[in-house]
């Protein structure tokens, strides 16, 4: 299976500048793992020192926020879309 | 002529520049000024970082009074540099004492910031008059764009023609009709996104990436956001330099909120005002209230959720200053409540008629738990208390539009209107 991983500006110092990644592994915590052993820049981008994932990083699964999922345990099929989006202001 | 040799060094001068770069809020990564918002290292929110002993040296409160009667009087302290600015004329709204709701609500000492007679009706032209500047002459965007829950998508429209730039912007499908005329109007490319909010403002940050656009929100957003410093400037001043006891501030994402909060500081750490502790009062829609939630739950982790209320400018159910409002309120010893649909309209009616000000619903709902934490007890009744009235009635003409006394209509004769009149009286018992 394929997932597509999209990835945003601030992350892409850690991808040489792609855009998109591509991994196979599942649950979404697992996908996460490939992905960082792929770019080894990523974790600690993502992650504080503790390992959990950073206040400020929101994922999403096919544009739905896993945290109405099943957040890192949000399983992942092939052809699932997983986009990485730091906090955004606006509103009022 | 001079001579310049080489091995004379340079002469050591204190730096006269205001504004030093973007810094990163979590881990205090120094960038350069440049159109990004978010920390590579560690995804963190940039802010501007200001050298505040050049400020110090610039600003008193005599250069501020001096200025343009607008928001820029407080230039020197706002992220612009270039010469040039869009200046729609937004910002020194009036703040009115408010006697008559004050005595609704047991409070002696009430104020209301006024900021519905904006150029384009809402707070947002503040932020959106620095966010226009620092993209036309710092950076030298060509297209100003937006994700918005309305009241920013005039906004930005609006600074966009009169920066002669072009403007695109993406709204929720349902928003409001004179929320979609008031930005259209201004001849933006506008896109209706159908969800809410929180997914426009996903998809524009991957638009953001792909296009060279300056999204406000997004990667001007550490200089946009700054110009809503000058609503805690103004009401300092306009209470004769110095702090309120207490501010109420509608919250969405809480970046208003944080920065209101930021202003007051600054004030107090560049002496302008007496130091003092300005408690932070948040005031959320309950159908899209997490950071009220995380605050009654004693945690800084905002969970998302769905919105679901009439208050559409406020409906974040992602805040992005979620987590430094909650912290702000904890340390001002301030509060967070949040108020229904039905109180946020009851909340339009009330300060209509007791001041004369038509609120959209964000303003509702700061009357409302304004209301609320009043008739609790929560609020000292000699305190100097303001409520910051965001938004402008005539944007959500239909909240409130349901529950309003029909007009008496009657024939064109003396008789018929005495008759109207006497049955009025009686029924109302006046």
């Amino acid at each position: 299976m394929n997932v597509r991983v999209r990835i945003p500006a601030p992350l892409r110092q850690a991808t040489d500048g792609a855009a998109e990644a591509s991994v196979q592994a599942a649950p979404l915590s697992a996908a996460l793992g490939e992905l960082e052993t792929q770019f080894p820049g990523m974790k600690g981008r993502l992650r504080d020192d503790a390992g959990a994932l950073r206040r400020f990083v929101n994922i999403y699964v096919n544009g739905e926020d896993v945290r109405f999922l099943q957040g890192l345990d949000t399983d992942l099929k092939a052809g699932d879309e997983v986009s990485i989006i730091p906090a955004v202001a606006g509103g009022a | 002529m001079a001579i310049i040799t080489a091995d004379v060094p340079a002469p050591v001068v204190a730096s006269t520049s205001r504004v030093r770069g973007l810094q990163c809020r979590e881990c205090g990564q120094l960038y350069p000024r440049a159109p990004m918002h978010v920390c590579e290292l560690c995804f963190g929110p940039l802010e501007v970082a200001y050298d505040y002993d050049v400020i110090r040296r610039m600003v008193s409160r005599e250069s501020i009074e001096r200025g343009p009667h607008s928001l820029w009087r407080y230039r020197d302290l706002l992220p612009v540099t270039s010469d040039r600015v869009v200046d729609s004329g937004a910002g020194f709204t009036p703040l009115l004492r408010a006697e008559n709701l004050g005595r609704a609500l047991g409070l002696r000492n009430l104020w209301v910031k006024n900021d519905t007679v904006n150029p384009t009706f809402s707070f947002k032209d503040r932020p959106v008059s620095m966010a226009s500047s620092v993209a036309a002459y710092d950076f030298g965007f060509d297209t100003l764009a937006c994700a918005s829950t309305g009241n920013l998508a005039g906004s930005v429209a609006a600074h966009a023609a009169r920066a002669w730039m072009r403007a695109c912007i993406f709204i929720p499908a349902d928003l409001e009709p004179s929320k979609i005329s008031g930005a259209s109007i201004y001849d933006p490319i506008l896109v209706a996104v159908d969800g809410n909010y929180d997914d426009v403002n996903r998809l524009c940050s991957e638009i953001g990436d792909l296009y060279g656009w300056a999204f406000v929100n997004i990667n001007v957003r550490p200089y946009y956001s700054e110009g809503s410093k000058t609503l805690a400037y103004e009401v300092a001043e306009q209470l004769g330099w110095r702090l309120p006891d207490r501010v109420v501030v509608p919250i969405a994402s809480g970046s208003m909120f944080t920065k209101i909060h930021k202003g007051f500081r600054e004030l107090s750490s560049l002496g302008l005002v007496a130091a003092g502790n300005v408690k932070m009062v948040g005031a959320q829609a309950l159908g899209c209230s997490p950071v009220v939630t995380a605050f009654k739950e004693h945690t800084h982790d905002v969970r998302p959720v769905r919105p679901n209320t009439i208050v559409k400018s406020l409906a974040i159910g992602n805040p992005a200053d979620g987590y430094y409002s909650v912290k702000i309120v904890e340390e001002t010893g301030g509060d967070l409540e949040a108020v229904t649909d039905d109180e946020t309209v009851d909340g339009i009616r009330l300060l209509a008629r007791t001041e004369g000000i038509y609120a959209e619903t964000a303003g509702g709902v700061t009357v409302g738990v304004l209301k609320k934490l009043a008739l609790r007890g929560a609020i000292d009744p000699d305190e100097t208390v303001v409520a910051y009235i965001t938004g402008n009635g005539l944007k959500t003409p239909d909240a409130a539009a349901g529950v309003l006394a029909p007009p008496l209509h009657v024939a064109p004769t003396l008789s018929a209107f005495e008759a109207a009149y006497k049955d009025l009286l009686a029924r109302t018992g006046a």
